[in-house]
């Protein structure tokens, strides 16, 4: 079998726009992963837990009870009630469970249905980098331009309301961030979020802001954009259930925007989707009612394993930029001189332990890893050992 | 911050005082000296494994026993309940409200020694009306640890970006 796409393309005609996207950039370190026993990887980007069982029990009852049809187009109306209520609670917010919510299969879906809602071919969408692998090709997919806006380490990876400004052309039509950031754990404050909330306003821009983290921040506050004054009515707010409520593999996520907003993703939506998994939604009305607790201890935990994480990496020698939230860390690696595939690559030949290089986040996430503090404590510190092992025999210092 | 120190104890008693003090933010003599009180004053009372015996073929049984008992002028339930847990084996005693008084865990190497326990030494004492005796056939669930059942470990993707 080839794996050049070229070829494919050639022989059947693949579409220019998929051939526009890059498949996963770490292909090669896949395979290879795929191919080791007994490692440990601080690869996985999701819960180590499985969703709470009162959240799996009341699944199953649905399916005794033959609840195994198609829902609203727009999801069940009791999830949307229960949704408008949760982000009330949290924000402050007000949507109207009739007209400004969408459930979706996952925040992914609910990205693509953004993008393809709003742009234009030729519109331009400005984002931070590094960031999630999807949003450079959700963009691209829709006929849109991605403009990157570098963040670093020493702004706390936060994205500058300045840099954003100076980037914005009359093809600008939104701003897409996702805080508490993967891969980076990086958490936005108010005031640097208010400030980017202004340059929307000024140039009428949307933002679409992906919160799927929103509940994992430790010691810090999450800021909703669209609870910033003025705001609900210029942004799109994206989340779900995947992260909080260990329910990746249910995918069920929302969308929060204005009416018209809604409307046109909807329409794709009905489309493409007809409506998000019966099961999975019933699951997330569970969640929505009863699973704070669990929530809550989840978040403690992860905050456990998450000081363990950072406090390791820095005594291996590694610089590493303080997580405030999701349940990433990421370390610098600049000190090895390698960059970031070939140390995630030798990293895993030599101490069997799998991090995800930075550079698949983009240009400004090389020189880092991504290692998830999602796993049990007793396989971060052997993989912590592992790593010791590994940096002081390659530290050029 | 003795309650956290207690929960990551109580999830895993061999957490390490260092392990702890990196977790709670807290320097590792401060750790060390908050659970050295809570041992003191018996807020940790001790650390145990919990074993699943039928996988080291050593067979013991356990019964749940039923106390029914009068209380006594003013010492009311406690002086009958000390005489009992004070048997070596008595495992668990606990007073409860219902139509039964005590509710006793009895281990023995046989049924026959359990059931020997209860009538030769529990049901004779003095206050006691009487007993019901239910033999554990199963442990599913203890101290929040599945003991018999489904491991919840599921594979996962090795990276998922």
């Amino acid at each position: 079998m080839s794996t050049n796409p070229k070829a494919h393309s050639q022989k059947y005609h693949i579409s220019q726009r998929a051939n526009q996207i890059s498949p996963s950039g770490i292909r090669r370190f896949f395979d290879l992963l795929a191919s080791m026993e007994g490692v440990i990887s601080l690869g996985v980007g999701e819960p180590d837990y499985a969703t709470p069982w009162h959240i799996r029990e009341a699944a199953i009852y649905s399916l005794e009870k033959g609840q195994t049809m198609y829902t609203s187009n727009l999801g069940m109306p009791e999830l949307r009630q229960e949704l408008s209520r949760h982000i009330k609670n949290k924000y402050n917010l007000e949507y109207d469970p009739g007209s400004e919510l969408l459930i979706t299969v996952g925040v992914s879906e609910a990205l693509d249905l953004a993008m393809r809602a709003i742009l234009d071919p030729g519109d331009e969408v400005i984002m931070p980098d590094p960031a999630y692998v999807a949003y450079s090709p959700s963009v691209v997919l829709s006929g849109g331009n991605p403009i990157m806006v570098p963040t670093t380490e020493e702004n706390n990876f936060e994205l500058g309301a300045a840099d954003i400004e100076a980037r914005i052309t009359r093809r600008t039509k939104a701003i897409l961030i996702g805080y508490p950031a993967n891969p980076t754990g990086a958490v936005m404050s108010r005031d640097k979020l208010a400030e980017i909330a202004k340059v929307a306003q000024r140039h009428q821009l949307l933002v679409i802001s992906d919160e799927i983290y929103a509940a994992l921040v430790y010691g810090v506050e999450h800021t909703c954009v669209a609870a910033l004054p003025g705001m609900k009515d210029s942004t799109i707010l994206l989340g779900g259930f995947s992260k909080a409520y260990a329910m990746t593999g249910w995918r069920i996520g929302y969308a929060a925007a204005p009416k018209e907003i809604i409307a046109a993703m909807t329409k794709i939506h009905q489309y493409t989707i007809m409506c998000a998994s019966t099961m999975a939604q019933v699951a997330a009305i569970e969640a929505l009612k009863a699973g704070d607790d669990s929530v809550a201890e989840m978040i403690a935990d992860y905050d456990r394993r998450r000081l363990v994480m950072v406090k390791g990496l820095r005594n291996i020698g590694l610089s590493c930029f303080e997580p405030e939230g999701a349940f990433y860390a990421f370390p610098s690696i600049k000190g090895t001189g390698m960059p970031s595939d070939e140390f995630a690559e030798k990293l895993l030949k030599e101490e069997r332990v799998a991090v995800v290089p930075g550079s698949a986040f983009g240009e400004y996430g090389e020189g880092y890893v991504r290692c998830c503090y999602a796993t049990s404590l007793a396989d971060i510190e052997e993989a912590l050992a592992r790593m010791k092992r590994f940096v002081s025999r390659h530290q050029k210092d | 911050m003795l309650k956290e120190i207690l929960k990551i104890l109580e999830n895993d008693a061999r957490t390490t005082t260092k392990q702890i003090a990196t977790m709670t933010g807290l320097p590792g003599t401060e750790v060390a000296r908050q659970i050295k009180q809570a041992e003191k004053d018996r807020t940790i009372i001790k650390y145990k494994a919990i074993v699943n015996w039928q996988k080291v073929e050593n067979e013991q049984v356990s019964a749940l026993i039923e106390v029914k008992i009068t209380p006594q002028r003013e010492v009311g339930f406690d002086s009958i309940a000390e005489r009992i847990y004070r048997f070596p084996q008595t495992r668990t005693v606990y007073l409860l409200s219902g139509t039964y008084d005590l509710l006793v865990l009895v281990v023995g190497k046989t049924m026959h020694e359990v059931a020997d326990f209860v009538s030769q030494k529990l049901a004779p004492i003095e206050g006691v009306q009487g007993t019901v005796s239910h033999f554990v056939l199963k442990r599913y669930k203890e101290d929040d640890e599945i003991i018999e059942g489904k491991e919840e470990k599921v594979k996962r993707q090795p990276v998922i970006l």
